[in-house]
Formats: structure tokens, C-alpha cells, sequence
């Protein structure tokens, strides 16, 4: 057990170290660093060589590496390109925000879906299922940015029930957010209930068809014993790594969220930070959120195979 | 999944293709979304023929005009008619993602069949640089391409042919890996045939649905990042007429011009839902199971 866990961080931080190397290499083959994007025009001569000796760019590119990747370990990120600002605080803050989005939305999504995808599953073919399962191809199919206006509009414009737009500044405290907040949560939400509610759906319908099942039937064991007796802890456990990688997916989709509705997450930083070339700043981005996704996809797979006493005897068994 | 395991020249291709359309179509979800995605593509060939405006035709007399006899669905903030906008709004993303998809599934599927088939630790190491792609977020492995090479077709194709191929590795790996333990691939490398010949006469034809279906989600995901990219503002560029595009310009107006933002929702919806359909009935209808892929 405790070798399987260590072989696991092992995988994970093999991943991080990966793509630490992919983002150090992407950026450095984009054409222009840091200094010609601070200089902007007058990037050229004397200017631009002390600049790269000022932010040592001057040095074999495998050198910064592993310079910045010490540091960042450290929980040093460096220092943003436009502003000489340490990263760690900027990004830290924004972090925070897009923490206490998810963080609301998984609150909302995961007990939603994992309730509806048990009615569909056990209702199968029944109005009511038809009837959500329609309804998520809706909710995880039709881009955020389309959902999100499209409720803003109903919502906030026609309805005024919500407001349609984060105007809370970055710093200030989660409890602010509070009403504005709303909507993008309900969004977020959204999504993720959908691919959730797919998931846990088609893993009860397979679990209700299994030969456990119809042996526990038979018997004469009533239904509702057999739902949450037999049936619903067995068809929950792969709900767990669905759930790990809805969140590693949302991260993509939280940046057109946040955009859309304004909200001071790491998303939209990020997208700012790529549109002004502020290139230490998308590295230090692209880290937190590779990290933060092997991260979850670690902690999922702990979590079901010690919710799975099959998965941690399999695997013990050989030397 | 059922098993094939004849020469894929004896039904021919078209033929396969037929009967794949007519599978999906045998499901009314799958008709409903087979005719909406048909549509698209026609009205994609034939918009510029039809579209009763020219959609760079800017006037100040008519902004916000309500949808009327003469602009059926209204007129944008700067006087153009969204109905020939709309119309012409899905061109530009059918094209990328249509070139795209293909390349996407068939590189992604190659790589990924011939590493299941090799397997060892060159499959190892592959598999670890795959997940470490997967764990960068679509939007911002894209941007940092789209920033700096720019935001031309011959930028987009080849950005979303490159990383949405990367999960099908993944699918047509573990499609592989299902069917290269048995006998009737033991007996083609018994009889002397070599990697790319068994990969063509016999794994091919069996992760083939696989990989339809797969391509059909890809196409679906890959229009969901076209038109975000569209509307953050790194995609199309004015004065194109994008679904994206339109959404993103409408959206400071849409308290009093709803129209002009509610057409292009319209459109890309209704393309998107209709890809859907037809992925799933076509999913249903091959025997896999979509819920259990994971979003990527």
C-alpha cells in the first residue's frame, strides 16, 4: 500500500517535472523574452544587453532553468516582467479567488450531480431521465461563454434578479464576493454537474445490470436495501477520478468564466499576463495549474483505492 | 465494441461511411442531429450566395434596429444586418475545425496505435509526456502559440490539429491495447507481417469506431475553443463575421439589443447540440460508452 502511494507521488512528480520543462522550453522558443517585451521599441544595442544581464537572460537557458525551478519549488516564482512585483503575491491572491470559485461551484455540482445521476441511472429511459440527460449534453456542450452571457442576459438584464458583473477588487476579502459571485458559480456549476451526472449515470446503470445485483434480487433483498446497500457504493468509486478530472478540466474553463463575468481569478491574470507578453508571469501560471491538476488527479486516485480494497490487494500482492 | 476482423477493402470506405450515417440517423436524436449538423455545412457552402446584405455594410442610420420585414433578425451597433452576419458567422469555424479534426484523429490515432502496439518503455515515456500535456489547460497552451505566431487560419489549424490530437493517443492506445492480445493479431505476426501491415489489416479496422466517435467529440471540443478564443478576442478577426466574434461585440448591448447577440447564440448552439446528438447516437449505435471519457 504505502509503496503503491509513493509509486504514485513518484508519477506525479515526474508530470510536474515534465511540464515545468515543456513550459521553460515553450516559452523559451517563442520568439522575444522578457526584455524586448519591456523595452518594447527601443529593445535593441546597449539597452537590451544590460536589460538581459539586469534579469541575468544573459545565461545558458538550462542554467535558468534549474535556477527557476529551485525557486519555485521554494515557492519563489520570480518576479513579473512590466512591474518588478514578486509573482508568488500577485498570483497568490487571484489564487485564492479562483480557489473560492471552484470551491463554491464543487460545493453546489458534485452532491447535485451525484443525486441526479443516481435518479437517472435507476430510472433509466424513463421521462425523467431523458429529460437531465438531455439537458447535460446541453449544459456541457454549449460553450461556457454562451451560457454565461445567455444568463447573464435573463438573469441580471431582464430579470435583475443577480448581478451580471464582479466589480469586488481582487484583494478584497471572500466574503464580498458574496452576491456577485452567484452567477458564475451557477455556471461553473453547471458544466460540471453535467459531465458528473453522465458519469455517475451510466456507472449505476452498470452496476444495476451487474450479477451481484440480480444474485441480491433474487434472494428477495427489497430494492431500497440493495440501491444504497450494494449497488451505490460500488457504482460511486469511479466518480471519484471523474470528478478529479472535471476539476483539471475546468481550469481551462474557468479563464473564459472569469473573463466573461469580470471575476479577479488567475484566469483571467492569466490571459492578461499572456496578452502583455508578461512571459514569468504564464510560466508561474502554467506551474500552479499543472501542479494543482496532478495534484487532484493524485489525491483521486489515493482516495479510491482506499475506498477500493480490490485496487490495493491487486496491486500488493506482487513483490 | 464488436470485433472486425476482415480486409478493410472488402466493404470499401464509402460504404462504411454510409452505413455509419445510416446507423446514427436510425435514432431520432441522432436524425435530429445529423439534419442540424447538414445544415450548417450547406448553409457554410452556400451563405455568400444567399445572404441578403453585405455583412461589411456599416451605416449609422439604422444601429439597433429591431428585427423587421427588411433585417429579419435586426441590425448590430454598427447598422449591419446580424441575419447575413449570422449566417456567414459559421464559415470561418467550420473550415478550421474541418481541416483540424481530421489531421487531429489521424495523428493522434497513428501515434497511439503503433505505441500500444510497441509497447515497452518508449510507450512509458511517451504516456508520461502525454498526461504532462494534459495537465496545461486547453486555453493557455493555445494562447501562448496564438500570441505569438498570430490568429490566421494557418495558425489555428495546425495549433488545434497539434493538441487535440494529443488525448486521442491516449483513446486509440488503450483501443489498441484491447485487441493486440488476440489471436488473430498473434497469427499475423506468425505469418510475417510487418508492424505498419498489421496495423492496417488488423488493428486498424477495430479501433476504427473507436476513433470516430472519438472525432466526433474532438470536433465538438475543438469549435467550443475556436469560438472561445473568438470571443476572448484571439481567434477571428473584425470585420469577419464569427459566432464568437458577434457574441463578444453584442454583449455591452444586450439590455437593449438582445437580438444581435441572441442569433449567434442561436447558430453556435444549435451547431454544437447538433454534433453532439450525432456523436452520442453514433456512440450508441457502436456500443461505446462516451460517459466514461473523461473531458480533456
Amino acid at each position: 500500500m504505502l509503496r503503491l502511494i509513493l509509486r504514485r507521488l513518484m508519477l506525479g512528480a515526474v508530470t510536474v517535472f515534465l511540464v515545468s520543462g515543456i513550459i521553460f522550453a515553450g516559452v523559451e522558443i517563442l520568439p522575444g523574452d522578457a526584455c524586448t517585451a519591456y523595452l518594447e521599441r527601443e529593445a535593441q544595442g546597449k539597452r537590451l544587453e544590460n536589460c538581459r544581464i539586469e534579469l541575468n537572460l544573459n545565461r545558458s537557458a538550462v542554467t535558468r532553468y534549474l535556477e527557476w525551478a529551485v525557486n519555485a519549488i521554494q515557492g519563489d516564482l520570480g518576479v513579473s516582467a512590466n512591474g518588478s512585483f514578486p509573482i508568488t503575491e500577485l498570483v497568490g491572491e487571484r489564487l485564492k479567488n479562483s480557489l473560492l470559485l471552484a470551491a463554491c461551484a464543487l460545493g453546489v455540482g458534485v452532491p447535485l450531480a451525484i443525486f441526479l445521476g443516481c435518479v437517472t441511472g435507476l430510472q433509466r429511459d424513463k421521462p425523467i431521465d431523458l429529460f437531465f440527460s438531455t439537458a447535460a449534453i446541453f449544459a456541457m456542450t454549449i460553450p461556457e461563454f454562451v451560457s454565461a452571457t445567455v444568463m447573464i442576459l435573463v438573469f441580471s438584464v431582464w430579470l435583475g434578479w443577480v448581478p451580471g458583473i464582479v466589480l469586488t477588487p481582487a484583494d478584497a476579502p471572500a466574503s464580498e464576493f458574496f452576491p456577485e459571485i452567484i452567477l458564475p458559480v451557477v455556471v461553473l456549476s453547471m458544466v460540471m454537474t453535467a459531465h458528473i451526472l453522465r458519469m455517475v449515470r451510466s456507472s449505476v446503470i452498470e452496476v444495476m445490470a451487474s450479477d451481484y445485483i440480480q444474485m441480491a434480487t433474487l434472494k428477495g433483498v427489497p430494492y431500497w436495501r440493495i440501491v444504497f446497500r450494494h449497488a451505490l457504493p460500488n457504482a460511486l468509486l469511479p466518480a471519484i477520478n471523474v470528478v478529479a478530472l472535471t476539476i483539471a478540466w475546468l481550469l481551462g474553463g474557468v479563464v473564459v468564466i472569469e473573463v466573461v463575468f469580470n471575476y479577479p481569478g488567475l484566469g483571467r491574470m492569466m490571459i492578461d499576463s499572456i496578452s502583455d507578453r508578461d512571459l514569468p508571469v504564464v510560466q508561474a501560471i502554467a506551474l500552479i495549474v499543472a501542479t494543482v491538476y496532478v495534484g487532484v488527479n493524485l489525491s483521486a486516485d489515493m482516495l479510491t483505492m482506499i475506498a477500493n480494497p480490490r485496487l490495493r490487494t491487486l496491486h500488493t500482492r506482487k513483490p | 465494441m464488436t470485433v472486425v476482423s476482415v480486409d478493410p477493402k472488402s466493404g470499401g470506405r464509402l460504404s462504411r461511411l454510409a452505413e455509419v450515417i445510416r446507423e446514427i440517423a436510425s435514432r431520432p436524436s441522432g436524425l435530429i442531429g445529423l439534419s442540424l449538423v447538414t445544415t450548417h455545412i450547406l448553409l457554410a457552402i452556400f451563405s455568400p450566395f444567399i445572404v441578403p446584405y453585405d455583412y461589411r455594410a456599416v451605416s449609422a442610420d439604422i444601429m439597433f434596429n429591431a428585427p423587421s420585414s427588411d433585417h429579419w433578425f435586426g441590425t448590430d451597433h454598427l447598422g449591419r444586418d446580424v441575419f447575413t452576419r449570422t449566417l456567414l458567422g459559421g464559415r470561418e469555424a467550420l473550415l478550421v475545425t474541418g481541416i483540424a479534426t481530421p489531421v487531429a484523429v489521424g495523428w493522434g490515432g497513428f501515434i497511439g496505435i503503433l505505441f500500444g502496439l510497441v509497447g515497452g518503455r518508449i510507450d512509458e515515456i511517451l504516456m508520461r509526456i502525454v498526461d504532462a500535456f494534459l495537465s496545461l489547460p486547453w486555453i493557455l497552451k493555445m494562447l501562448v502559440l496564438i500570441v505569438t505566431f498570430g490568429t490566421g487560419i494557418e495558425v489555428l489549424v495546425p495549433t488545434l490539429a497539434f493538441f487535440y490530437g494529443i488525448p486521442v493517443i491516449r483513446i486509440a492506445r488503450a483501443a489498441t491495447h484491447d485487441v493486440v492480445a488476440r489471436d488473430f493479431v498473434s497469427s499475423a505476426r506468425a505469418r510475417g507481417h510487418g508492424r505498419f501491415s498489421i496495423i492496417r489489416r488488423e488493428l486498424l479496422p477495430n479501433v476504427l469506431d473507436v476513433l470516430m466517435v472519438e472525432g466526433a467529440m474532438r470536433w465538438s471540443w475543438m469549435l467550443l475553443a475556436f469560438s472561445s478564443l473568438s470571443f476572448l478576442g484571439f481567434g477571428v478577426s473584425p470585420p469577419t463575421p464569427d459566432w464568437g466574434l458577434m457574441i463578444s461585440d453584442s454583449r455591452g448591448f444586450m439590455s437593449f439589443a438582445p437580438w444581435s447577440l441572441l442569433a449567434p447564440v442561436a447558430a453556435l448552439s444549435s451547431l454544437i447540440i447538433g454534433i453532439n446528438l450525432s456523436a452520442d447516437a453514433l456512440a450508441k449505435s457502436l456500443g461505446i460508452d462516451r460517459a466514461q471519457k473523461a473531458p480533456v
